[in-house]
């Protein structure tokens, strides 16, 4: 069963990859998606006894695959392993996936690469559940880097768009940075306890206290640098402060890509790996304290950005990025169940939100600009409601103290209480900058909201209006605007296309193109909507359902998880035990947003853009999110640019084409152009030159040969 | 009677040398004609030929005149395939002036 859910997906993407051409778009649709909701199904199959088991813990099952590495002592077999873990992963991964399935065959209808897309899908899927059910580093390794070509090769999708090509490498080159960090973490894994199987390892933690390595003159603590070696990995898979900015850009692939690989699933793989080795990083209280605050640095910042920004994919973006943060802190604060928890809950909410996005811009037309969206509730209210839920979900609405509320409010109040009972100063700034980040969320959920679906089209254009061409340029609003307009049916789609092709639009002809997508303004099919469905009703109840096992009941969560995990009860209970003020700041800061929000774009419409005049700079530095982009082009991308071109003009074309190859070839050509001279072709030179020559000869034997003796 | 004359060996070897190298400057001196060429070129066998019989008188042995009888054939064979390649050649190009010919010119 096991080994169906994991090689179901990737018989779907063979299929549909190498017969799509011949069986057909529609045939690879239905062999992918059947495939995968059969996926879907066996996992929650598997999944179920871990939640129902009574007094005898489920454990670990471990299936033999083939046996793949034997080399001197290093024995490395391919086992599917599953544990709780992993079935809570395999869940969340076949579900959002075979929903966003579902949902592409809508949300994709017109594009003319659907076969290669929903191979592309299935590809990733295969190879995200290849990293889940992994039983050590190395088929770890394997996933992780299977989903990172999956995400380069769907963010790439149309790869006729320059942006979208330039997005993809982006992805692949940030990662690559992350994945250097991990490969080099799993070396100095091997170095250290001289195996790569997880158990192996996890018994050997205890043994490695207190070893060093020596390195450039210094006794590092071994268990510091592995553990932060691997983190570099996972912060560059899920988008950590620093190695962050690939993923906004990433929103250049397909909606259905973004729900799926980029806020659902992947992006957490660096949550699942460091709850995976968290016996290696509870033996590390500096990799566990970095953790946490490159998590809570994340959470706050990228919140911060999603203030600004217009974009509605961009904005939810930012949210994913900030609620990795939140992950992070969890798990930096010791308590990985919590971060699992809220990857559990994050995935449908934040799947729900991309794919609601999705089905706004299918509404649309493909437009995605914020501004010129506005009262589409009237239009698109089955949308709207989902939106909204997802919203509450995200911004953790509930009652403090009760645990009733939506998913995203049990496991982020969680976070911020986990947070909070680290104590200290460490403790202190997590809490705050969870808190901030809380309201940032609120804001910018709601935000998004009214400028979508509430007020009059476009009536908040002129917000921000002028700081356009700063910081719009990387923003590409439009998705496949190059297939095939005609299918839409309607003739505004052409316009609107036609209009925001130009990325620096005039405000007038948005103006013009946004009323003709208004007017326009459809509900998504049923295919699309289904999904959207059940993922809501995920994002209501999946935090109220499963609360107790991963965070409410220390001695469920225990006893649901066993050794999957590390587990410390003191840490638990320090969490349970914070003031309520502590564990109501969330919904407090949660309001403080909503009710901002309300006022600025409800209320008092024109306050976003008197508050955006009044603080220009800090507006610029938020919409061009902190700069990073222009930051890492200084210090990153022209040098090695500036490398590139020297190596490029200094030493290839100059030193070895034009000195060593044309150069050689021309001193050749200038001797033999001179001697060639010589060649006069008139026969008197020739024969003078022979006399010449005999009669040197002859002087010689006469003088030195001696012929006349 | 010659001897007589008080012409020895060195006399004829002085004619042999100067009709050597008039034949030679003739070569190569020459712009005009091929002709001229093929004529220096005859000029240049008979002052060998010159020398050949007068070194045979002075040492009485016949094989210098044996072969110089040879080179008066050869000489006469290379003159006769010498014109013909310039009849031809003259048919192909249309000059036989010299400094027209000049194919091997790199």
């Amino acid at each position: 069963m096991i080994q169906a859910i994991v090689f179901f997906p990737l018989i779907g993407a063979l299929v549909a990859g190498l017969l799509g051409r011949i069986i057909g778009h529609r045939t690879s649709e239905y062999v992918t998606t059947g495939l995968l909701i059969v996926a879907a199904i066996l996992a929650w199959i598997v999944f179920l006894p871990f939640l129902l088991s009574g007094a005898e813990a489920v454990g670990v099952t471990k299936v033999h695959v083939l046996e793949w590495i034997h080399s001197g002592p290093l024995t490395l077999d391919w086992i599917l392993r599953v544990d709780t873990l992993t079935a809570v992963m395999l869940v969340v991964v076949t579900t959002v996936s075979c929903l966003v399935h579902v949902y592409s065959i809508g949300y994709m209808a017109d594009d003319p690469h659907r076969a290669r897309f929903f191979a592309y899908l299935s590809l990733f899927t295969f190879a995200m559940l290849m990293l889940v059910t992994a039983d050590n580093f190395i088929q770890m390794f394997f996933g992780w880097e299977g989903v990172g070509l999956a995400s380069y090769l769907l963010i790439g999708f149309w790869y006729t768009r320059p942006s979208a090509n330039a997005a993809a490498i982006k992805a692949f080159v940030v990662n690559r940075v992350g994945d250097f960090g991990f490969a080099l973490g799993i070396f100095a894994t091997f170095m250290v306890f001289g195996q790569l199987g997880f158990d192996d390892v996890f018994k050997a933690v205890p043994g490695a206290a207190g070893k060093t390595i020596h390195f450039l003159n210094w006794n590092w603590d071994a268990m510091t640098v592995v553990c932060l070696l691997l983190f570099m990995g996972a912060m560059g898979k899920s988008a950590q402060f620093l190695l962050h900015t690939w993923l906004p850009d990433a929103m250049e692939g397909p909606t259905p890509v973004s729900a799926l690989i980029h806020a659902a699933t992947m992006v957490t793989a660096g949550v699942f790996m460091v709850a995976r080795l968290s016996p290696m990083f509870d033996a590390s209280p500096t990799a566990l304290a970095f953790v946490f605050i490159i998590g809570a640095i994340t959470a706050f910042f990228a919140a911060t950005i999603g203030l600004v920004q217009n974009d509605i994919k961009r904005v939810i973006a930012y949210s994913t990025c900030s609620q990795l943060g939140y992950m992070f802190v969890a798990l930096g604060a010791g308590v990985y169940s919590v971060g699992i928890f809220h990857l559990f809950t994050h995935a449908f909410f934040k799947a729900l939100l991309f794919l609601g996005a999705g089905s706004v811009i299918h509404a649309m037309h493909h437009e995605q600009d914020m501004r010129n969206m506005g009262g589409l509730r009237k239009k698109i209210p089955a949308t709207y409601w989902l939106m909204i839920i997802g919203s509450l979900a995200l911004t953790g609405v509930g009652i403090p103290g009760t645990g009733i509320g939506f998913a995203g409010f049990l496991s982020k109040d969680a976070i911020i209480e986990s947070a909070y009972s680290v104590g200290g100063n460490l403790g202190t700034f997590g809490f705050w900058s969870l808190t901030i980040a809380a309201a940032f969320t609120s804001f910018y959920s709601w935000r998004l909201i009214h400028l979508t679906f509430h007020g009059e089209p476009g009536d908040i254009l002129h917000q921000g209006a002028p700081a356009v061409a700063h910081g719009d340029e990387h923003n590409a609003h439009d998705e496949p605007e190059l297939s095939h307009p005609e299918e839409h049916g309607h003739g505004a789609a052409v316009v609107a296309q036609a209009a925001h092709g130009d990325h620096v639009a005039a405000p007038e002809e948005q103006g013009h193109a946004h009323g003709s997508a208004y007017d326009n303004a459809h509900e998504s099919p049923p295919v699309m909507m289904v999904p959207l469905y059940i993922l809501g009703a995920g994002a209501v109840f999946a935090g109220m359902v499963f609360a107790g096992f991963f965070f409410a009941n220390p001695e469920l969560v225990q006893h649901f998880f066993g050794n999957a995990v590390a587990f410390t009860m003191d840490r638990y209970e320090a969490a349970h035990s914070v003031p309520f003020i502590v564990s109501s700041a969330a919904t407090i800061a949660m309001i403080v947003g909503f009710l901002v929000a309300w006022y600025m774009y409800m209320v008092d419409k024109t306050a976003p853009a008197r508050l955006a005049a009044t603080n220009r700079g800090l507006y610029l530095f938020l919409l061009n999110k902190w700069y990073f982009d222009e930051l890492y082009d200084r210090i990153f991308v022209r040098p090695a640019f500036w490398i590139g071109t020297a190596l490029w003009k200094g030493f290839d074309d100059w030193l070895v084409d034009e000195t060593i190859v044309e150069g050689l070839g021309h001193r050749v050509k200038d001797v033999t152009g001179r001697v060639v001279r010589l060649q006069s072709g008139y026969l008197y030179h020739y024969a003078f030159v022979m006399l010449i020559g005999i009669a040197l000869l002859l002087t010689w034997a006469i003088t030195v040969g001696g012929l006349l003796q | 009677m010659l001897q007589a004359a008080g012409i020895g060996l060195g006399h004829y070897l002085t004619v042999g040398a100067i009709l050597f190298t008039l034949g030679v400057l003739g070569i190569f001196l020459n712009r005009k004609n091929i002709i001229v060429i093929l004529m220096s070129v005859e000029l240049i066998l008979l002052s060998v030929n010159v020398n050949f019989v007068a070194f045979s008188a002075e040492l009485n042995d016949l094989a210098g005149q044996v072969f110089a009888l040879l080179i008066l054939t050869v000489a006469a064979a290379e003159a006769a395939i010498g014109l013909a390649i310039l009849v031809i050649f003259y048919r192909n190009r249309g000059t036989i002036a010299v400094q027209d010919v000049n194919q091997l010119k790199g």
